[in-house]
């Protein structure tokens, strides 16, 4: 009886095999499940700290709330008030036209220094490489004090244009109306271009020295090697500087805080200066909030601007 | 021949041209630092006395004693909790394939491009309800949050360039789970790591905002926060603030120095990659 049980049921066999299958794939299932336990640690910290809040700004948003007393809803106000009063879009246009120093120029100079330090330049790369990247690790803190000093009225670099004969022009550059920004973002190219180069030589590496041959057996000069073969060959690379510097720019809060404060008379205000100032200084939570989120979303806005434009030139 | 020579002369002009513009600044304010202290200085000159004295009275008005030691309490649990928790997500992201792995790689990926001002306003609120304002905690645990998309990043990106030969030969060899990471991937992922703790060290030695927010107390800021506020004390005393300055980028400088390699291959392949 037993032996007739065992032989006939063929098809349950075949069902038991299917059932091998997934005995097979259970323990890659557990497995998968298990690797939730490895993935908790990060998953915990990131969503408590930084998702949740991004979220709860999003909401204080719609609220007039001094941060004490009981808030109460605004709705879209706090927006409305952000496209109507001028210190505050103001300090939007300031944003951008720091992208211009901070992201524009810095990634043309970082092609200038990769086309300087690249070929047969050997002797001495090292140095300059790790030299002009320097900027790069300092905080800005730091960065912003030193350049205090240097745009003082007695500073160096007053006293460089006094050497090449331009002593007429000098002023504390800081604090003047009109060039306070350019001024403020001129620190800025200087921060960026050594992490722009750096991300250039690192492309440039990879690009196929037979296509500089090829471009050398056609005549190309070194000039144009350059344009037709390393700036197409890194645009990967200048696609993502332009995303971290212009982040850099939008986001940019140390540097305002220590050499300008925004002044004079507002001329260096940003959206993060104004966030801190409204948050924290003035209690006007919910439009502190809702310039948060503004700047956030310019941010993402110009990320993926950014990205697109760099997939439809590929 | 001699156009070439003209070229690569060219070139070595234009980079110590840069060089300089880069070293410059910090010449100017080491000098400065040397100067009498509360005296006028003007752009470059070399002190008539050298008053190295200013680096220790700039460390005690600045309260830099306080200041050091919590940029490296805050450092030095940032930078160990980052790199748990990211090699650990990344294994299991990259290698155990955990179950909406894809998914939540995406939502650590787009935390690379939140602001920091997107987040600050709440956390403080959020935190000051749970009595975690003017606590190193607080500071440490958004921090950690803060650099996390990064290092996820980064070591998923790692574990997954790995062979995955060796990962099979560990596991028929009976390895579970845990001690494939130890045992196998760890021995091999020194470099990777490395980076990374050198990348989060600076990001955490140089944050500010979140510093600044969260440690209303002086006592508690790090030192780049502690400098924010001293520039307003003593914006006047140039000298002081240089040696200021110049002790609150000094550890990072030393990293620079030390780490060269792991900054470079970090930015270049961490950014790249993103």
């Amino acid at each position: 009886m037993a032996d007739i049980t065992q032989v006939s049921p063929a098809p349950r066999e075949r069902s038991r095999g299917a059932g091998l299958g997934t005995g097979r794939r259970r323990p890659l299932n557990r497995r998968a499940a298990k690797a939730w336990l490895y993935l908790l640690p990060a998953v915990i910290f990131y969503a408590s700290f930084a998702i949740w809040p991004a979220l709860n700004t999003f909401y204080l948003s719609f609220l007039n709330w001094d941060g004490v007393q009981p808030p109460s809803w605004a709705g879209l106000g706090n927006y409305v008030q952000i496209v109507q009063d001028p210190a505050l879009y103001n300090s939007v246009l300031n944003a951008l036209l720091l992208i211009v120093f901070f992201s524009f120029i810095p990634v043309c100079m970082g092609l200038l220094m990769t086309a300087l330090l690249m070929g047969r330049m050997r002797r001495g790369m090292a140095f300059f490489r790790t030299v002009l990247f320097l900027p790069q690790v300092l905080p800005l803190v730091a960065v912003g004090v030193t350049w205090r000093w240097l745009y003082n009225e007695t500073g160096l670099f007053n006293q460089f244009l006094e050497l090449i004969g331009l002593g007429g022009i000098t002023r504390a550059w800081l604090g003047d109306y009109d060039l306070a920004l350019i001024a403020l973002g001129f620190i800025g190219t200087w921060t960026m271009s050594g992490l722009c180069m750096l991300l250039f030589l690192s492309g440039a590496q990879k690009i196929d020295p037979a296509l500089y041959e090829a471009a050398t057996l056609d005549g190309a000069g070194a000039f144009r090697q350059f344009r037709s073969v390393t700036v197409p060959g890194v645009r990967r690379e200048i696609t993502i500087a332009g995303v971290i510097t212009t982040i850099a720019a939008l986001a940019s809060f140390d540097l305002v805080f220590v050499t300008t404060n925004g002044g004079p008379a507002d001329q260096t205000t940003v959206p993060a200066l104004l966030v801190y100032r409204l948050a924290f200084n003035e209690g006007d939570i919910g439009t502190a909030s809702a310039l948060a989120i503004t700047l956030t979303a310019l941010v993402i806005g110009f990320v993926t601007l950014i990205r697109r434009l760099a997939r439809e030139n590929a | 021949m001699r156009t070439q020579t003209a070229g690569m002369s060219m070139r070595y002009l234009v980079l110590t041209v840069m060089t300089l513009m880069v070293l410059l600044p910090f010449a100017s304010i080491v000098l400065a630092a040397l100067h009498a202290s509360g005296s006028t200085v003007s752009g470059m000159r070399l002190p008539e006395n050298w008053h190295w004295e200013n680096f220790a009275l700039a460390w005690n008005e600045g309260g830099y004693s306080a200041l050091m030691r919590s940029s490296f309490i805050i450092s030095g649990a940032v930078v160990p909790l980052v790199v748990l928790c990211a090699t650990l997500a990344g294994y299991a992201l990259a290698i155990l394939k955990a179950w909406g792995g894809r998914q939540v790689g995406i939502i650590f990926v787009l935390g690379l491009t939140l602001p920091v001002e997107l987040i600050v306003i709440a956390l403080y609120y959020n935190l000051s309800n749970v009595g975690l304002t003017n606590n190193y905690l607080g500071v440490i645990f958004a921090e950690v949050a803060l650099f996390l998309p990064f290092g996820v990043y980064w070591m998923q990106s790692h574990f997954s360039s790995l062979p995955g030969e060796l990962v099979e030969a560990g596991r028929i060899d009976g390895a579970r789970d845990l001690s494939v990471l130890t045992r196998v991937l760890l021995p091999i992922s020194w470099p990777a790591i490395t980076t990374l703790a050198v990348l989060v060290f600076m990001w955490s030695w140089n944050q500010f905002l979140l510093v600044i927010v969260l440690m209303q107390d002086p006592e508690m800021r790090t030192a780049p926060g502690g400098l924010g506020f001293f520039v307003g004390q003593y914006s006047t005393n140039i000298p002081l603030l240089s040696a200021a300055t110049i002790i609150t980028i000094a550890p990072i400088v030393l990293v620079y120095i030390i780490f060269q390699r792991n900054f470079v291959s970090g930015l270049t392949q961490g950014a790249v990659k993103g």
